[in-house]
């Protein structure tokens, strides 16, 4: 039995501990707004925060995670008024959409540690894929937000 | 069948409690599950409140006590319901088609949400929302005057009802931000409160729509109405769906396409948790399991079927390169255009000639949502959640598929996780309601990354070889085309094809509006065993690259500058000059950019509409190309949402530019080789260049298309740039293969 905070909430699970972290959340907790993208760690869909730090969920196998916390794009504000999300509103940069609740965490993070960034800052952290190619307001929305977070 | 259970504590989350409650809720409302999503529009506040719309979709007969007719409900508290008949997967038209709509209804565009169109509800009604496919840019293009005339008429209706209550002639009354108002006599009523009156009401006549030049809502930038959804993880995909008691299928198909199951052993299964059942299909094995997707997955790797492939199964990538250039260079083909006479022009004395072979690979669209669809199959109902470019053909072939009638087959489009030609055929449907028919349970197929690449219907490959000829003034005097490239049609069993002539296979080929008077283009079709389908920009995704790199050959050979040389050329057509003179202008073609740097240009029309652009590279010393901007200009004559327009240009590029610096799928021993981002890598940030849009629209008839232009010449403006800077021509893509290095 693996114990996880997500979101705020305990959850113990009792499934067999190579089970990426993604499966849990998704299919066993029902938030199936992290996203399956590729499942080997390359597009970023998946990505979540444990213990605050935004990892690729498809690649961590739940075993290792007994007492960690989980953050996903659920937990990460009541009304979406989180400066990201109200930055990618004011963007308008989704298309499909797909990809975003792991665009939208991987920034979270990123931010915190370059609460300025420069586009170079941007393109050496955020490797995520968006296969729509919302790239161009996706680099703006990461500007506006640290703005916001500034404000 | 396994006992095997996991504990999952909800806890205190009431965010669970509110799932598990949906969830109940769909049971038992359950009975008539169809329809759709509801968005709102606008900021967060509205949002909020059409969460709470979304956290129940499906709802079953997709109508409204306040229906007004198929397409609008207005409630009491003056909210409109404008019903959408297309797909949302990125592209917009969810905003731009209620766009249309709210100009004739004249509503206040803060009260409008907007919900997917039940493809049953149509069936039921005699075909209602008419064809409901998202494919070849065609959404706006082909509702426009629908939608209008829908919108038009709601507004009449509305105003018939106050002029009935107040007693007065319906001419003298007008309506305006969901008010209808009679100036005389200073009354007025909200929508809201006319709207059941108004659903009793019959026109004698259809009003008239408005002309492009009164719009007053039309062309004005929305944001869109599914982004507030999509910032939360609310948004609902296929993928995404749960229902009660639902169990998980992984699935494995016959690696080389075409081929079939020979036999599977489900010994290694025995004594696994957690597996329901092993299912058989004519070219696949899908296992399925309880609790998870991944448990299904990892049941499937302990299988190791075996496959009949027949000869396909030694066919390789080589082999097709050299087909393709064969065919491209030899033996018969179609004439699709013959203007002139190319041969005298081609071995006329002084004439300067030239011949170029192009080439490019297989492509796969990798949505970023991989395929999967979920089924409910209850004997005499059917209800399928996938994510479709075309739910009104989902749903026939769902019927067909699973013995019923079409009243039977309810199809839950939602959000779709990306398109790009993709979703119009739902192959996942079909396996996953066979799947259902063997368990009897409700299940969820998901294909993997792996899954989704290889098996999917791909751009084709094609060699497309080129001849031309110049006059001694540089002037060009003769244009050979032929290509060489798959059957889309044919491998979609749509059409045979006759004459030999694919209207995709040409595009940009044979319409090509260079006036030279010696024109030939040929088309040789010709398939393999790979499928092939619809590819964002289609025939443009490799003509455009093709022809646009080969007129610059044609401008570098005659000592012109290559906008110069291509405007020469474009005198019958004052659009394509236009689009020409504002990326030229805009990018500041022609200035130097430094060493290591230049620019390209390139031009092209699909979907109605044409795209220019303009490429400015930088090549380091090592080799290494960063795209550093894209300028692009844009006639779709008119647009509906400014905004949505200038996305898709955007998203088309990066697309683009990704197939043309990476895209490659091949082939070895039958089997598509590459499988997932790392051995078919994607633009990201780093490399995605700036873009800017600029429109240089020309009104008139022509509404053109938004999705699928913005990417056709993407692949020429760079590969004209990197021509510029090395010397270096690149003919066949993706750009990756290719040595750089000490050129710039
Ligand atoms: S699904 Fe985890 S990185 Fe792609
Ligand atoms: S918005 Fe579609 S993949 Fe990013």
């Amino acid at each position: 039995m693996i114990t996880i905070d997500v979101n705020g909430t305990q959850h113990q699970v009792d499934i067999e501990p190579d089970t990426p972290l993604l499966w849990v959340l998704r299919d066993v907790i029902g938030l199936t707004g992290t996203k399956f993208g590729c499942g080997i760690a390359e597009c970023g869909a998946c990505t979540v925060h444990i213990n605050g730090r935004a990892m690729r969920s498809c690649s961590v196998p739940i075993g290792v995670l007994d007492g960690a916390t989980i953050l996903t794009i659920e937990g990460l504000s009541s009304d979406a008024s989180h400066p990201v999300q109200k930055a990618w509103v004011a963007e308008d940069v989704p298309q499909c959409g797909y990809c975003q609740s792991g665009q939208i965490m991987a920034t979270v993070a990123f931010l915190k540690d370059f609460p300025n960034p420069t586009d170079a800052d941007i393109n050496a952290n955020i490797t995520n894929i968006c296969r729509c190619g919302t790239y161009e307001r996706l680099r703006r929305a990461i500007h506006r937000a640290a703005d916001l977070m500034k404000a | 069948m396994s006992g095997h259970r996991n504990t999952v504590q909800a806890g205190k989350s009431n965010r669970q409690d509110a799932v598990a409650f949906t969830r109940r809720h769909f049971i038992i409302a359950g009975a008539t599950a169809a329809g759709g999503l509801a968005v709102g529009i606008g900021m967060l506040p509205r949002a909020a409140k059409a969460l709470t719309v979304a956290a129940k979709p499906w709802d079953g007969n997709a109508s409204s006590p306040y229906d007004l007719d198929a397409w609008i409900a207005i409630e009491p508290d003056d909210s409109v319901l404008i019903r959408y008949a297309r797909s949302e997967m990125g592209q917009g038209s969810m905003t731009a088609l209620p766009m249309i709509v709210a100009e004739e209804l004249q509503c206040d565009w803060s009260k409008v949400r907007v919900e997917y169109a039940s493809p049953n509800r149509s069936v039921r009604e005699n075909n209602v929302y008419g064809d409901m496919s998202s494919v070849g840019s065609h959404s706006v293009r082909d509702s426009r005057i629908k939608l209008q005339q829908v919108g038009a008429s709601a507004r009449e209706r509305l105003i018939a009802a106050a002029a009935a209550q107040w007693n007065v002639p319906a001419s003298e009354c007008k309506a305006a931000d969901s008010v209808v108002s009679h100036a005389a006599s200073g009354r007025r009523i909200n929508y809201g409160a006319l709207a059941s009156a108004a659903a009793q009401i019959k026109l004698a006549a259809e009003p008239a729509i408005k002309a492009p030049e009164h719009y007053t809502f039309i062309g004005k930038p929305q944001p869109r109405v599914d982004v507030p959804l999509k910032v939360n993880g609310a948004a609902q995909y296929a993928i995404d769906t749960r229902l009660p008691d639902m169990v998980y299928a992984a699935i494995a198909q016959c690696p080389v396409p075409g081929g079939t199951l020979a036999s599977v052993d489900e010994a290694p299964l025995k004594n696994m948790p957690g597996i329901v059942q092993v299912v058989r299909l004519k070219d696949a094995v899908a296992v399925v399991a309880t609790d998870t997707f991944w448990r299904a997955k990892q049941g499937l790797a302990r299988l190791h079927p075996e496959w009949n492939v027949g000869a396909a199964g030694s066919t390789d990538s080589a082999q097709f390169v050299k087909e393709y250039r064969d065919a491209a260079l030899s033996g018969t083909a179609a004439v699709a255009r013959n203007d002139g006479d190319v041969d005298s022009a081609l071995s006329a004395s002084g004439a300067k000639t030239l011949t170029s072979l192009y080439e490019v690979p297989y492509l796969a669209h990798a949505t970023m949502e991989p395929m999967n669809a979920t089924v409910h199959w209850q004997g005499d109902r059917l209800d399928v959640w996938v994510g479709t470019q075309a739910a009104d053909r989902a749903l026939k072939v769902a019927a067909e598929t699973a013995g019923l009638k079409p009243e039977q087959v309810y199809i839950h489009n939602t959000f779709v996780g990306g398109g790009f030609g993709r979703k119009s055929r739902n192959d996942e449907m079909v396996q996953a309601i066979e799947i259902a028919k063997a368990i009897n349970r409700p299940v969820k197929l998901v294909w993997t990354r792996e899954d989704d690449m290889r098996h999917d219907r791909f751009r084709p490959q094609a060699a497309i070889s080129f001849k031309g000829a110049l006059d001694a003034n540089g002037r060009p005097t003769a244009l050979y085309i032929r290509t060489a490239v798959g059957s889309i049609l044919r491998s979609l069993r749509i059409n045979k094809v006759e004459n030999g002539i694919e209207p995709m296979a040409i595009e940009g080929l044979a319409n090509n509006p260079y006036q030279i008077a010696n024109t030939k283009v040929e088309c040789a079709l010709k398939n393999t065993h790979i499928p092939v389908a619809f590819w964002r920009s289609v025939g443009a995704s490799q003509n455009a690259f093709a022809i646009e790199s080969f007129i610059d050959e044609m401008a570098h050979a005659a000592g012109r500058d290559p906008y110069q040389f291509r405007r020469a050329m474009l005198g019958s057509r004052p659009d394509w000059i236009k689009v020409l003179d504002t990326v030229v202008e805009n990018s500041n073609w022609g200035r130097s950019l430094g060493p290591g740097r230049a620019q390209g240009l390139a031009i092209h029309e699909c979907y109605g509409t044409i795209v220019g652009e303009v490429a400015e590279i930088t090549i380091s010393p090592q080799g290494a190309l960063k795209v550093d901007r894209i300028t692009l200009a844009a006639d779709s004559g008119h647009v509906v949402n400014p905004l949505g327009f200038a996305e898709q240009m955007e998203g088309g590029v990066i697309f683009a530019l990704t197939a043309a610096l990476y895209g490659k799928v091949t082939v070895k021993n039958g089997v598509p080789e590459q499988g997932n981002f790392d051995t078919y890598p994607m633009v990201r940030l780093a490399q995605a260049p700036k873009i800017d849009v600029h429109f240089a629209m020309t009104g008139g008839k022509k509404w053109g298309g938004a999705g699928e232009p913005g990417g056709a010449p993407t692949a020429a403006a760079v590969c004209n740039a990197i021509f510029a800077l090395t010397g270096k021509r690149i003919r066949s893509l993706p750009i990756m293969d290719h040595d750089l290095s000490g050129s710039a």
